[in-house]
């Protein structure tokens, strides 16, 4: 065995230690008897609920089998969630883009619509709620307007921040070699601009993933943060828990995604971080 | 004449007044000559270049391209222009960067390829084709610079600096390389310098620049037949004749400069 190979187990084995060890911590002092486990269950039960919670309820009889795979409740609550977040943050982020890019580079524009842009982004999404409810009743509708919100802002002032940004030198590079006013725009100012829209995306989309959550505990019946209010209220404290896991390990999927999509975009950019 | 100068004024509002960058310059640069510029640090070498260049035209003169007073109002693919800092696009490759000009004059997809293709092997570049500009190095970027601006086809070059940032070594095989070009596709060059061995290895004129205000102090021609040996007493000679006048300047230069710091 290489000494590459021993520091990639070592490695490996800081990772885990600490998880274990608090799994290991939680599992004791469940079945130590101190805590009532509907306050909170154990390690080994709580895995257990996921499972209950992830496969389909019905045994496999016809059709699709990747269907059948997926029939189960957290799979269904998982899908609404991601659909909300996608759906919303697109919505956003197509209202966002244009707006920003149109303000960065106009200063009459920006002007025009800066005051407007400064008084509301302060306002969480969250707090749009009520208004959102009194509007668009409950179920989808509301949710996708708060979670566009969510991602609208972010993503907005960061295209506006990148389109400022553009170093002068490349405008009059290409400015020199006859780039018309359109050229400009679509090849050199919105690359340019690129890291910064990238990074609000990223916000932006996180931004929408807390907006979700909250958005389905209060107004829609569907979904993982549905799903974990809806526990509580049967204090099924290990399907809470079980439901939060599932929401860190759907967020962990989305941010691995943007990171991938930034690299990919960004693979020309100096400075990208490589994690 | 190609390039005709005349009478040509800059200032620049600052607050609490107003700096006089170039003044009364007056300077004709002939088809195909390669003209430097230079001076110290704030002469105003650039900011002639960039009026040439149209990117921030003189406040009073004119400045003719080819008899055409109009056109150096803005800048335009007729006067290619080299930066110091390079200005690659970087998020497009090597061969996008020197294809860019030609997508914008919308030239026949088999003429820009044949175009693009030739530069690249012509700058040896063309190993390094789908390489971004981050992952090369200094003279490699300059080279690409100078692709990008010969797939223009434009008769004049302005170069601003353009090996200011290299090695020595570097900076002699591209200097070499650059008259190679200039050679071989007659451009007109008006190249921007604090160098003075630079100057005399490369013009057939150098224009000295005095320090602030920025004017022509002096025209020196270089007669000496290419390739320049810089170690000859020719070379020496106009070396040390250069280096006297920029050097006045220099001085007054340093000398603005520290009163500049100690009159806080």
């Amino acid at each position: 065995m290489g000494a590459a190979s021993f520091r990639g187990i070592l490695n490996f084995a800081r990772g885990v230690v600490i998880p274990v060890a608090v799994l290991v911590l939680w599992q004791l002092l469940a079945m130590s008897g101190w805590v009532n486990p509907q306050i909170l269950p154990s390690p080994v039960q709580v895995a257990a609920k996921w499972w209950e919670y992830l496969r389909p309820i019905a045994s496999y009889s016809e059709g699709s089998y990747a269907l059948w795979l997926v029939s189960g409740e957290l799979p269904h609550d998982t899908i609404a969630s991601l659909s909300r977040v996608v759906g919303g943050f697109l919505i956003g982020t197509l209202l966002a883009l244009p707006l920003g890019l149109l303000m960065g580079a106009s200063n009459r524009l920006y002007g025009l619509f800066n005051p407007l842009v400064q008084v509301l982004r302060p306002i969480p999404p969250i707090a749009y709620i009520p208004l959102a409810i009194l509007w668009f009743g409950l179920g989808n509708p509301p949710a996708f307007f708060l979670i566009s919100i969510g991602a609208f802002f972010p993503v907005l002032m960061n295209t506006i921040a990148g389109v400022r940004h553009v170093d002068g030198i490349y405008l009059r590079a290409a400015r020199n070699l006859g780039a018309g006013q359109m050229t400009l725009f679509s090849r050199v100012i919105v690359p340019a601009a690129m890291p910064y829209i990238l990074t609000g995306m990223r916000i932006g989309i996180g931004t929408a993933f807390i907006v979700v959550i909250v958005a389905e505990m209060i107004a829609v019946n569907s979904g993982l943060g549905y799903r974990i209010t809806e526990a509580r209220e049967y204090m099924w404290s290990d399907k809470i828990i079980a439901g939060m896991f599932t929401i860190g390990l759907l967020g962990l999927g989305i941010d691995y995604f943007m990171n991938s999509l930034n690299n990919w975009l960004l693979k020309w950019h100096r400075g990208i971080d490589q994690n | 004449m190609f390039i005709h100068i005349e009478n040509v004024n800059k200032s620049f509002p600052v607050p609490g007044g107003e700096v006089i960058a170039l003044k009364d310059i007056n300077l004709d640069v002939g088809e195909g000559e390669f003209v430097c510029l230079l001076g110290p640090s704030g002469c105003g070498k650039s900011t002639l270049l960039y009026a040439i260049a149209g990117f921030s035209p003189p406040t009073s003169g004119s400045i003719a391209i080819n008899g055409r007073t109009d056109i150096a109002r803005f800048p335009g693919p007729d006067r290619g222009m080299v930066f110091q800092e390079y200005a690659l696009f970087p998020w497009m490759t090597v061969e996008q960067n020197i294809r860019f000009g030609l997508e914008i004059k919308r030239l026949p997809k088999a003429e820009m390829n044949g175009k693009v293709d030739t530069l690249l092997r012509k700058l040896n570049l063309y190993e390094f084709r789908e390489r971004f500009p981050k992952d090369l190095s200094g003279g490699m970027n300059q080279r690409v610079a100078i692709a990008r601006v010969l797939a223009l086809d434009s008769p004049i070059m302005l170069m601003d600096e353009p090996f200011g940032a290299l090695d020595a070594l570097t900076r002699r095989t591209l200097q070499d390389e650059l008259l190679r070009i200039w050679d071989d596709y007659r451009k007109t060059i008006v190249f921007v310098t604090h160098s003075i061995e630079e100057s005399v290895y490369l013009a057939d004129r150098v224009a000295v620049m005095t320090y602030r205000p920025g004017t022509i102090k002096r025209e020196v021609h270089i007669a000496m037949p290419r390739p320049r040996d810089s170690a000859s007493a020719e070379f020496n000679a106009l070396k040390k004749e250069l280096s006297k006048l920029v050097m006045e300047e220099q001085m007054r230069y340093t000398q603005t400069e520290i009163q500049g710091y100690t009159a806080d």
